[in-house]
Parts: C-alpha cells; sequence; structure tokens
C-alpha cells in the first residue's frame, strides 16, 4: 500500500500557493476540513479561488479565510449567514460565482469523473442561463454546464487510513466524497487514523487513489448554527 | 388569517401515502409536525439525509446531523446517508415526489422568485433551482402579501426568478390556490372568516373563481 501519511495540518497545506484554486468540502459548518482551514491562516498567502457550498460564519470556517483577506472568488450555492462576505461583496473586494446546489455537486462530480459539461435543467429561464447553451430532450429544456477541477481539494472525514481511503459520518458526508475526487492534490483530515488494512473495504466511501494527503487532525469544535431540540 | 402553523397544517394534507418529500426553510420545516402517523413518508434533506426525523432532546445532539436549514436533526429508522451529488440525482432524476418550499412571489403561470433581491439580499439559490426545475409537484407556503402589505401574487415575478412554470399550488394565510395550465390563480379554498373579496383585493396576478369556495377546516 502507498503510505499518504503527512505530520499534520501545517505540511499538508505547505505548498498551496496565492492565486490558486481550492475546494473545501463540508455544508454550513458540518464536515469542513477545520484543522486545514487555522493552518492556511498561518501563510501568507492571498487571491485563493475557493469552491465550498457556504463561506462559513464570521469567525468560524471560510470566513476566518474572508476576514484575512486570503480570498478572491468564491464560488458556492448559499452565503448566507456571513456578515464580512456580504460587505466585501457589495464594496466590490470579493468576487462571487453562485451556482444551484446541485449544478455545484454535478459539476464537481464531473470535474473528478472526466466528463466535462452535461445538460441540467436547473436555472432555465433565469439569471444562471445567462450566456449558456441550452438544449431541449424530450420536450423539456436544459442547460450545458461544464465540470469543476481544483488545484487542490480539502476534505474532512470521519475515519480514514494510510492508504488514503476515507469514511464518512452522518450529514457531515455532503460535498467531502466528490471534491476529493476533483483535486489534483486531494488533502484529507480525518478524526480517527488507522493503518491500512484496519477499515472494512465494504464500508469505504472514498477509495484512497483520490487522496494525496491524509493525517490525523486534532480538537475539533464542530460547531453548531441552529442548535435545534425537541421541546 | 392563518397562522404559520396553520398554513404547514393545511399543507400537510396534501402529503400522500409513500412519498418522499424535500421541505425548505422556514414554514415548509413545519409540515413534518402535521403529517398524519398512518402515512408512511420518507423527509428528504439535500445536504445528504434521507429520512430525517425529529428534533434531538439536548443528549442527542450531534453536530454531524444536519438538515438543509443547519438545524440539528435526528434520523428516521430506515435512514440513508449521501453525498450532495446523489443527493441532487435523486432530486433532478424524478425520485422525489413533492417539494414544499418559501417563495417571495409567484405568479400567475407559476414562476416563482426567492432567492434574490437585487441590491438587498446575496445569499444565494442554494438547492432552489434544482428542486423548482424537478420536481412534479411542487407547493408553496407564503404570506399573501410582503410586511409592507403588496400583494406576493402576480402577474409576472418582479424579482429575479427561481424557475419558470414550475408551481401547481399555493399556501397562504389567506386561501389555497391552483395554478391553471393556461395561467391563472384557481382560488380553491378561503382561510377560515376570510372573504373572496379580500383574497381578490390582495391578488394582483390574474385571479379565477369558479363555484362555491369553501372554507378551509382545521381539526
Amino acid at each position: 500500500m502507498i503510505n499518504k501519511t503527512v505530520k499534520n495540518a501545517r505540511e499538508a497545506v505547505a505548498d498551496i500557493p496565492s492565486n490558486c484554486m481550492l475546494m473545501m468540502g463540508g455544508f454550513g459548518l458540518t464536515g469542513i476540513p477545520e484543522n486545514c482551514i487555522s493552518a492556511l491562516l498561518e501563510r501568507d498567502i492571498s487571491g485563493l479561488t475557493i469552491v465550498s457550498n457556504n463561506a462559513g460564519v464570521d469567525d468560524f470556517g471560510i470566513g476566518l479565510l474572508l476576514k484575512k483577506r486570503m480570498v478572491k472568488k468564491m464560488i458556492s450555492s448559499y452565503v448566507g449567514e456571513n456578515a464580512e462576505f456580504e460587505r466585501q461583496l457589495l464594496s466590490g473586494e470579493l468576487e462571487v460565482d453562485l451556482i444551484p446546489q446541485g449544478t455545484l455537486a454535478e459539476r464537481v462530480r464531473a470535474g473528478g469523473a472526466g466528463i466535462p459539461a452535461f445538460f441540467t435543467p436547473a436555472g432555465v429561464g433565469t439569471e444562471v442561463a445567462e450566456g449558456k447553451e441550452s438544449r431541449e430532450f424530450d420536450g423539456k429544456m436544459y442547460l450545458l454546464e461544464s465540470w469543476l477541477k481544483a488545484d487542490f481539494s480539502i476534505v474532512k472525514a470521519w475515519k480514514g487510513d494510510t492508504a488514503g481511503n476515507l469514511i464518512f459520518k452522518g450529514t457531515a458526508r455532503n460535498f467531502n466524497p466528490i471534491m476529493a475526487t476533483a483535486g489534483k492534490i486531494c488533502i484529507a483530515e480525518v478524526e480517527e487514523l488507522v493503518p491500512a488494512g484496519d477499515l472494512n473495504p465494504n464500508e469505504i466511501h472514498t477509495p484512497g487513489i483520490y487522496v494525496q494527503r491524509i493525517f490525523q487532525g486534532e480538537n475539533y469544535e464542530k460547531r453548531i448554527e441552529q442548535r435545534t431540540v425537541s421541546q | 388569517m392563518l397562522t404559520k402553523d396553520q398554513i404547514a397544517q393545511r399543507i400537510a394534507k396534501e402529503v400522500k401515502n409513500g412519498q418522499y418529500i424535500n421541505l425548505g426553510i422556514g414554514i415548509p420545516t413545519l409540515v413534518a409536525n402535521y403529517i398524519p402517523d398512518q402515512l408512511e413518508v420518507v423527509l428528504q434533506s439535500e445536504n445528504g439525509l434521507l429520512g430525517i426525523g425529529p428534533f434531538p432532546t439536548e443528549e442527542e445532539i450531534d453536530p454531524d446531523l444536519i438538515n438543509a436549514g443547519k438545524q440539528t436533526v435526528t434520523m428516521a429508522k430506515g435512514s440513508a446517508l449521501f453525498n450532495s451529488a446523489e443527493s441532487f440525482a435523486m432530486i433532478r432524476g424524478g425520485h422525489v415526489h413533492l417539494t414544499i418550499l418559501g417563495a417571495m412571489e409567484v405568479s400567475e403561470n407559476g414562476d416563482i422568485s426567492n432567492w434574490k433581491i437585487p441590491g438587498k439580499m446575496v445569499k444565494g439559490m442554494g438547492g432552489a433551482m434544482d428542486l423548482v426545475a424537478s420536481a412534479d409537484n411542487i407547493i408553496v407556503a407564503m404570506q399573501h402579501c410582503s410586511r409592507s402589505g403588496e400583494s406576493k401574487l402576480l402577474a409576472e415575478c418582479s424579482l429575479p426568478i427561481t424557475g419558470i412554470r414550475c408551481v401547481k399550488k399555493i399556501v397562504t394565510d389567506l386561501a389555497v390556490l391552483e395554478i391553471s395550465p393556461s395561467g391563472g390563480f384557481i382560488l380553491r379554498e378561503r382561510a377560515p372568516g376570510v372573504s373572496i373579496e379580500e383574497i381578490k383585493s390582495k391578488t394582483a396576478g390574474k385571479m379565477i373563481i369558479e363555484g362555491e369556495i369553501p372554507e378551509m377546516i382545521f381539526e
């Protein structure tokens, strides 16, 4: 087995340059790569384009990278919950490309799967369709959307092994497995790292072929945005 | 006039046994509280869960288990978890039978606007465009008028569109209306104590009134 292990988050992100394209897993604050975000904050880089479903909150997740002005452009589906994001956007400091969530997911999946483009019904008749080729199939209109690929994808899993195989937990899976496939280099941080052979191959969500670097993260905060309990 | 919970309660009557359903944020989320126990339905959350259960107790809270509104949830018996691409494959593939979502505006031909107010709100569309472009049955839950008293049922949407010709039914605090295939809001039911005249005066788009319009019944 090829050993993909790196020491920690700092080593994993040490060569990420300014002005590159990053994908980051997570939905809201669930399943975000907390350790790598902290390590990126210590780096003196800027001009990043980040593909992520959301943009974190003001003081956590990708919101921290925004606050430090490391981000040039966000490619996301929903960016509420972040006042600093809204301020930078309205003042023109930050570019944003808002994409329907399913289109975003499929573009990432396509990028990892070698499919350069596909047709989807989402966004027909809306401003999302502007400038895009549309075509009719079986009497319904569809838009042509292209793949998304990144220089680095950074994902967070529950368990992983030294060969890079990953298992996710709950809805922390979200964009992580597809983003793992669409980065030239995929960095995976996991809550529990075990030797290759210790995970059941029947239960692997992301095969290690997609993962280039893996490490066991620490001190996961797992902040909750909407703590809701039953009465 | 109906409360938000009564709007949800009325929409719950549209739910049929065996359906897979996606509930949007806000009033639609409340619909889950009113689905009769004898119906077997599965709630889909587009962040990767089929089988949303009740909200957790303090002891059950798991930060790795949330719904699309980022609220903590539990999993119902027989749940399944999956990634975001698979989630939208289910939605676009037509496997989700019913979508219930909120709106800022609906037009008389079934267009919906609910994602952007130019110059004011730039939150993004999330999964709404995929959902409205795909589901066979789309029900909108919303207030009949905006906070400033403007009708939200229009001849044409004034805000950026989320999807075209997709809404089938609207339940507001005043009425239940269906979209006519040839255009127009067909008035089906009135909220208790609300007159046809009031609904008519608060509906800016074309309204179609045929025969007796019954009041909604709440058990």
